[in-house]
């Protein structure tokens, strides 16, 4: 009996999730180096909780932004590496969809830790109790954007040895609007305002990824399997 | 039911400035076998890789029962298996976890059908182990029983037999025979020929470019 599409993601996703407890390694790294830059901010500027506050918006997003590009360069590298890519290409599935379900175990595994780990870093960095929702919620979403645009710039990298500094470069621009208005929503929501605005369109940003991103991001992946 | 076999007319494949593939015909029917063999680097593995429809022709026809295999890849890749030189495994699953994740994909499938496979080539003393604790041979005996459960009429094997043991190249001969025996196509890149009976294998010599 073959496969559908829906059971093929879930065993993409329980292969993903159980590789990466297998292997540790890879999956705490982004998320110790995120603990590290956050909590060296207050040793290096001062342990003036008001001062610490008001740049708790841009530390906690700086330091997503480049924990998640910094996992980014495993999201294929592996599976390209041992030829699973080439059997997910031949595999009578859609290509785009199973690349969906790859770039979701990897914002599970990547963007979801992050998003609930930030809230201890604001709280060492002085954020407010009441606006931890602020920062949980943008960073979620966002890193689900990030996760998205660098599947694509992943994959348009496949082919290239040592590829994590053009991986970032070719992701970066992409990631800008993410983090201003991740921050901007942080940032509001710090103040005590409404941080509905800029949620909103990070909203439509991971609603276009979700719909774009796969798309190129596996014809990126069948080109460098030729 | 689909006609079980491919032809190729007349493809050309180039890769950058080498005229990897010139103009190669073929047929290949029900119960029938090929091997093709060539020099390192003469293109044997572009050929398969080209076959199953990853890497695309410039130029000719590619045909699978009678009809252009770029009409629907989708519906062709799943009459096919195509094994490359590394098997496909993670180092870090078992291997029951690997054939479960790899074959899943397509099929679904039981623990019993995993048994069986694993019994099948001799591997069900090890399927319990992580793939990176196995031997190159175990591995590709590993990678066989994936081959058997895709349950796929179109076979095509990149040096199938490579790291086998005499008694797993035997072993490999007799998988051929029997997916031969069912109508199975099986198009095979070799430097030995496999000890194969129930048919007279053809063969294909591709020179370098």
């Amino acid at each position: 009996m073959s496969t559908s599409a829906l059971q093929a993601a879930r065993l993409i996703l329980a292969r993903d999730l159980r590789l990466a407890l297998r292997k540790r390694g890879q999956f705490v790294q982004p998320l110790a180096f995120f603990a590290i830059v956050t909590t060296l901010f207050p040793l290096s500027i001062s342990p003036d909780l008001a001062r610490l506050r008001e740049i708790a918006s841009g530390v906690l997003w700086v330091a997503a932004l480049l924990a998640s590009l910094l996992a980014l360069e495993f999201l294929f590298r592996d599976d390209a590496h041992d030829g699973t890519l080439e059997q997910y290409a031949l595999s009578g599935q859609s290509l785009t969809w199973l690349v969906f379900a790859k770039t979701t175990a990897h914002w599970l595994l990547t963007g979801v830790p992050l998003a609930l780990m930030a809230p201890l870093a604001g709280m060492s960095l002085g954020v407010p109790y009441a606006a931890l929702p602020g920062i949980i919620v943008p960073i979620a979403l966002g890193t689900l954007v990030l996760s998205l645009i660098g599947a694509i710039g992943a994959a348009l990298t496949l082919g290239v040895r040592r590829s994590g500094v053009l991986l970032t470069l070719l992701t970066l621009p992409l990631a800008v609007p993410v983090l201003i208005f991740g921050a901007q929503a942080t940032d509001l929501a710090i103040r005590g305002a409404s941080f509905a605005a800029p949620l909103y369109l990070l909203s439509a940003m991971a609603v276009l990824g979700v719909t774009l991103a796969p798309l190129a991001a596996s014809a990126a992946v069948r080109i460098s399997l030729e | 039911m689909v006609r079980r076999s491919i032809q190729a007319e007349r493809i050309e494949l180039w890769r950058g400035e080498r005229h990897v593939l010139a103009g190669i015909d073929l047929e290949v029917g029900a119960g029938e076998m090929l091997q093709v063999t060539g020099a390192n680097g003469s293109g044997k593995t572009s050929l398969l890789r080209t076959l199953c429809g990853l890497m695309h022709l410039e130029d000719g026809r590619l045909l699978w029962g009678g009809r252009s295999v770029y009409e629907d890849l989708p519906a062709f890749h799943s009459q096919l298996v195509y094994l490359g030189h590394a098997p496909p495994l993670k180092a870090d699953l078992t291997a029951r976890e690997n054939l479960h994740y790899w074959v899943g994909i397509r099929r679904s499938l039981g623990a019993a059908d995993i048994t069986a496979a694993l019994e099948r080539v001799g591997a069900a003393a090890w399927g319990e182990q992580p793939a990176r604790t196995l031997s190159a041979g175990q591995k590709r005996r590993v990678a066989l029983a994936g081959v058997i459960l895709f349950a796929a009429p179109l076979w095509l094997l990149d040096e199938p037999a490579t790291n086998l043991d005499g008694e797993g190249q035997r072993l490999v001969g007799t998988l051929i025979d029997e997916q031969l025996q069912c109508g199975g196509v099986v198009i095979v890149a070799v430097h030995q020929d496999l000890p194969v009976r129930s048919a007279e294998p053809r063969r294909l010599e591709l020179s370098a470019a």
